[in-house]
């Protein structure tokens, strides 16, 4: 079982090489801002992934909620101050 | 803070149903806020179980009035109606799930979808039913909430045809149910 | 008991990588919130179900506490996650980005 998850946490780990590809090419902010939520809301179940390799869970379980606040709280950040920015977009795909 | 405590002494002339009203919150939050401690501490020493009751009284003696606003009778009913419609969103959810999962994997993808923004109105009033229906709609078929505001119009992007068709439906009828305000 | 865990996993990780394949294909800003927003979701919530059904193999009560909190996160992150989504749909629609259509591809 143990083995299942290490192998589980290493196809988590190139999932998020696969959204990396977004937060490095997007065309506007926002993409960028969606590969990093989707980055984020990976590592809370890498975080507890971890946890269950090296039978410390009940420290890692406060890590992930913790990160998890985190990222909402980041995400919101970020969003709400891209908010007023009005044609500060690269116009890729707008016309 | 006296600001706070002002305008909730304010707004209705009887007081001592306004005492009780308040005392409710207080206890709903004080209780809250003592189960989050012992879940997120996980030590039963008495010494940290008297700091618990300590600080978790003082969160809920200067905060009661935010987490719980208005505590009415009706809010009871509203709860159990809620955990019952859990089950069949959570199954919307996962079948939702599924036709997003198809759409993308698909080799033609964009043939498949259509994306456009629909507009619609709705009946509801509080607060709360419209957050609840804003976030049943973000998580099940397709769609995704744009905006909605404080009279009831809702802004929808969905990705097809065939969500966009049945997108408030059946779930405008059972959360206008949960909350009590068919027509 | 296993089967269930290994199969809650799966699902978890299939999820998350039709999550990554739509945030990668999709044509546009709106559109990419859908695999983003949804799959994501339901991947964290069986996923961490999996796990807690895991963690409950040996009962006691330091394990049953870390299920609560293990349950605490799927709460959470169903309520987060839509909230998000919104607030980031929101930013987009008010720095007025157009969304892709059929028409405009053909034309």
């Amino acid at each position: 079982m143990i083995s299942f998850f290490l192998y589980v946490a290493v196809g988590l780990c190139l999932i998020m090489l696969f959204s990396m590809y977004r937060v490095l090419f997007g065309p506007t902010v926002l993409d960028r801002l969606i590969g990093v939520n989707a980055i984020g809301s990976k590592t809370v179940v890498l975080l507890l992934l971890i946890g269950f390799l090296y039978e410390r869970v009940d420290m890692f379980v406060d890590i992930a909620l913790a990160y998890g606040f985190l990222n909402f709280v980041a995400v919101i950040a970020a969003a709400r101050y891209f908010h007023k920015r009005k044609g500060l977009y690269e116009e890729s795909f707008m016309d | 803070m006296t600001a706070i405590r002002n305008g909730v002494s304010n707004d209705v002339g009887k007081p001592s149903s306004t005492f009780l009203k308040s005392f409710f919150s207080f206890l709903l939050t004080f209780i809250l806020m003592l189960l989050c401690w012992l879940v997120l501490s996980g030590i039963f020493d008495p010494l940290l179980l008297v700091l618990a009751v300590i600080s978790s009284f003082l969160v809920s003696y200067y905060f009661y009035d935010l987490l719980f606003p208005s505590m009415e009778l009706k809010f009871i009913g509203i709860f159990f109606r809620f955990v019952q419609y859990l089950p069949w969103l959570i199954w919307q959810i996962v079948k939702a799930n599924f036709h997003v999962l198809y759409v993308t994997l698909h080799p033609r993808m964009k043939d498949l979808i259509d994306p456009q923004i629909i507009t619609f109105k709705t009946h509801l009033k509080s607060e709360m039913a419209i957050v609840t229906l804003a976030n049943s709609i973000t998580l099940t078929p397709g769609t995704i909430t744009v905006t909605a505001d404080n009279d009831g119009v809702f802004k929808v992007h969905a990705i097809d045809k065939a969500s966009a068709e049945g997108c408030p439906g059946d779930m405008l009828n059972k959360v206008s149910k949960i909350f009590g305000e068919t027509l | 008991m296993n089967i269930i865990v290994i199969v809650f996993i799966s699902f978890g990780l299939l999820f998350f990588l039709g999550g990554a394949i739509g945030i990668i294909r999709m044509p546009d800003f709106y559109s990419r919130l859908h695999p983003a927003g949804k799959l994501d979701t339901l991947a964290t919530l069986s996923m961490v179900i999996g796990l807690a059904l895991f963690n409950l193999h040996h009962f006691s009560l330091g394990t049953l506490l870390v299920s609560i909190k293990l349950f605490l996160i799927v709460f959470f992150v169903s309520l987060a996650s839509p909230t998000a989504t919104h607030t980031i749909v929101d930013a987009g629609m008010r720095a007025g980005l157009r969304h892709w259509t059929k028409k405009k591809q053909r034309g």
